[in-house]
């Protein structure tokens, strides 16, 4: 095990390197330029493959077009280029096209504050594209998570045949940390499943038991169908009923099925609370500096919720944690976003927003506040300004 | 089968349900035909081919070729194409296009992938409308010609598709029509055999909306505009009687030119165990 100070941007080509990436095709847009980079030394240097496209459409669908061809294949982008992404990520979605879709956040609408922190893209990461699929989305709070929740994004994407997003906010993507890169073999790589079948019988789209179909690279002698038009089982067009609805439940069987495995949370404190705080990203970092003080200085039981898979969201887990909270504080780079979620499942009247989407951190003390209003105190929606 | 098929039945699927989605008269099945028939001279192997394709009347080729086929976005086919061609350079890859998801929403993809130079054969079929959505203007769409988008008349000039391949530096550009057939098929397969980026653009017709809204009659009449208005690139350059303004047919640029997976093979055996200058890295401290 080697140890260096790195770059969470860096961990990240770094994970997408030893989970077996071997494409990257991207264009460049601050603050993820630097997975780029990192990628156009090192791919060649490996006989893989390295392109810079002419916009994030087409990063989008070389990356498709890779996969395909039996590359494991990443893109990264932030906001601009994430919103260009969405029609090819819902045909990834569509077509059950394993790849990974890193979006270093940062503050948006529109061109927006470059290159500021925000953590504003979450629900886009959710219904960014049309119509209905499932999708998974992660998202690291610090450079060490940033490696292994790349690492987790090439395994989803393989294991389950779906596009996964990994979120990482600016903030996270450019600090530098401690990295204990695990040596080659330490790290699990899981590969999508080949066909065990003669070309005759092969289902790129059929009801496998596990309800995820292996999928033959093109080249390989199974000739058969891609489309983003619904399928059948061989992958034709269809529009009867019979066909498209065990397809539909299918994909979305695929995920919720292996919830236990996408799921992925971090708990602190819970144990006594009575104020929970839901945060994640770089958030979740001031986060637990709050608790730390609310529970030090002022005898409050505060704990941590911080969700790492985002999408599917760990529902059942935070209606757990927070069972016994008056309170739930949500913090996040963004005017309410996952706030939507929580209160969702622990009801609205429970949830205090803690946002901002100026550019700049949520500091402690801004979740300490509120973390000590009383309940009742404050409007629902406020959300805290700067001091 | 029987002799109609010319040797293309045995590259059509068995297992798709036909008939396909094309009118009565279409000049699409044409350059389909086309195409496996250059596969079949070419000798190529099923397996080893791929036919890449978009959104659109031309976008629904593939799925009755028995091949590996993909059928991407609208506009995206060549982006979608070239992440395969290099993830499997060993693959021969056609991507077909309408004009409309050619070089109106896919316009950037098709002038950087003639830049670029990945061996990929394009074959774009020119019918001057979108088909599919009902006959509305597109990039090729004549100037004054009448859409459903273009009641009182069309005002903006048509894209010439093989010149902005020819500008964009494209190794292999070349222009047929679904009239004269033999003379396409000689196209496609040059087009085919081709180390480098290629297009051939094919001129059809839209009987159903195109010919609808500006009276051209039926297929077979589009088929003898076809016929009367084109000419030889020959027949161009002595500009004989009676070719100003026509379509022109055949070769306009045919040379050899480094592909791009085979550069980029070069720089990996170059980059192999070498690491390139750092300079950049060392001094943010990223190795």
């Amino acid at each position: 095990m080697t140890a260096q100070l790195m770059q969470g941007n860096h961990a990240c080509a770094l994970g997408a390197l030893a989970a077996g990436c071997r494409f990257y095709a991207g264009y460049p847009i601050t603050p993820s330029s630097e997975i780029a980079e990192i990628m156009a030394r090192e791919l060649p240097r490996l006989g893989a493959r390295f392109i810079q496209m002419e916009d994030e459409i087409a990063s989008m669908a070389a990356i498709i077009g890779a996969s395909v061809g039996g590359l494991k294949a990443m893109t990264a982008t932030s906001g601009p280029g994430f919103s260009l992404m969405q029609e090819n990520i819902g045909y990834a979605a569509a077509a059950e096209i394993p790849c990974v879709v890193v979006n270093v956040m940062r503050a948006g609408p529109s061109t927006g504050l470059p290159t500021s922190p925000a953590q504003g893209d979450v629900m886009q990461a959710r219904w960014g594209t049309h119509g209905d699929h499932p999708i998974i989305a992660l998202t690291p709070s610090s450079v060490g998570e940033v490696f292994e929740l790349t690492v987790a994004s090439f395994n989803f994407a393989e294991k389950y045949r779906t596009p996964v997003i990994l979120l990482i906010d600016e903030v996270v993507g450019h600090m530098r940390e401690r990295l204990a890169l695990p040596e080659t073999g330490e790290v699990q790589v899981v590969n999508r499943a080949m066909p065990g079948v003669p070309p005759e019988w092969y289902e790129p789209f059929g009801m496998p038991a596990s309800d995820v179909p292996a999928l033959a690279p093109f080249g390989e002698g199974y000739r058969y169908h891609i489309t983003g038009l619904l399928h059948d089982a061989r992958g034709y067009p269809t529009t009867r009923l019979d066909e498209i609805q065990p397809w539909l439940e299918r994909v979305f069987r695929k995920i919720e099925r292996n919830l236990d495995e996408i799921l992925m949370w971090e708990e602190e404190g819970i144990e006594d609370a009575r104020v929970l705080v839901v945060s994640y990203g770089s958030t979740a970092r001031s986060a637990k500096q709050a608790i730390k003080q609310a529970r030090a200085r002022y005898g409050r039981k505060v704990g941590l919720f911080r969700p790492k898979t985002l999408w599917p969201f760990p529902e059942d887990a935070l209606e757990r944690a927070a069972e016994d909270c008056q309170r739930v504080v949500v913090a996040e780079m963004n005017l309410g976003q996952m706030a939507l979620e929580v209160e969702r499942v622990v009801g609205r009247n429970r949830v205090l927003r803690v946002g901002r989407a100026d550019g700049h951190l949520i500091t402690p003390e801004q979740i300490l506040d509120a973390i000590r209003e009383t309940p009742g105190s404050t409007s629902r929606r406020r959300v805290t300004v700067p001091r | 089968m029987q002799k109609h098929d010319q040797g293309t039945y045995d590259y059509l699927r068995s297992s798709k349900k036909f008939p396909h989605v094309w009118c009565a008269g279409c000049g699409i099945g044409i350059v389909m035909g086309s195409i496996l028939r250059s596969v079949r001279k070419l000798e190529l192997n099923q397996d080893d081919v791929a036919v890449v394709s978009g959104i659109g009347c031309t976008g629904r080729m593939p799925v009755y070729m028995d091949f590996n086929t993909l059928h991407t976005t609208h506009g995206r086919a060549l982006a979608f194409a070239t992440g395969l061609k290099l993830a499997r350079p060993e693959l021969k890859v056609i991507v077909v296009m309408g004009d409309g998801d050619a070089v109106a929403i896919g316009g950037n993809h098709f002038i950087h992938a003639a830049r670029r130079n990945v061996e990929l054969s394009a074959v774009v079929v020119n019918n001057s409308i979108y088909g599919m959505t009902g006959g509305q203007s597109s990039p090729t769409t004549p100037l004054h010609a009448f859409s459903s988008t273009a009641p009182y008349g069309h005002i903006e000039p048509p894209f010439p598709i093989c010149d902005l391949a020819l500008a964009a530096g494209a190794p292999f550009v070349a222009r047929g029509t679904v009239y004269h057939v033999t003379e396409l098929d000689k196209l496609i397969e040059r087009a085919l055999g081709k180390r480098g980026f290629s297009l051939v653009e094919v001129m059809s017709y839209c009987h159903t909306t195109f010919g609808r809204a500006n009276k051209m009659g039926s297929p077979i009449r589009m088929m003898h505009h076809l016929k009367e208005n084109s000419i030889t690139v020959g027949a161009a350059e002595r500009q004989d009687e009676g070719s100003a303004g026509k379509i022109v047919r055949g070769v306009f640029r045919d040379e050899d030119k480094p592909e791009f997976t085979e550069l980029y093979d070069q720089m990996t055996k170059e980059a192999d165990g070498t690491p390139p200058p750092r300079k950049r890295l060392v001094r943010k401290g990223w190795t």
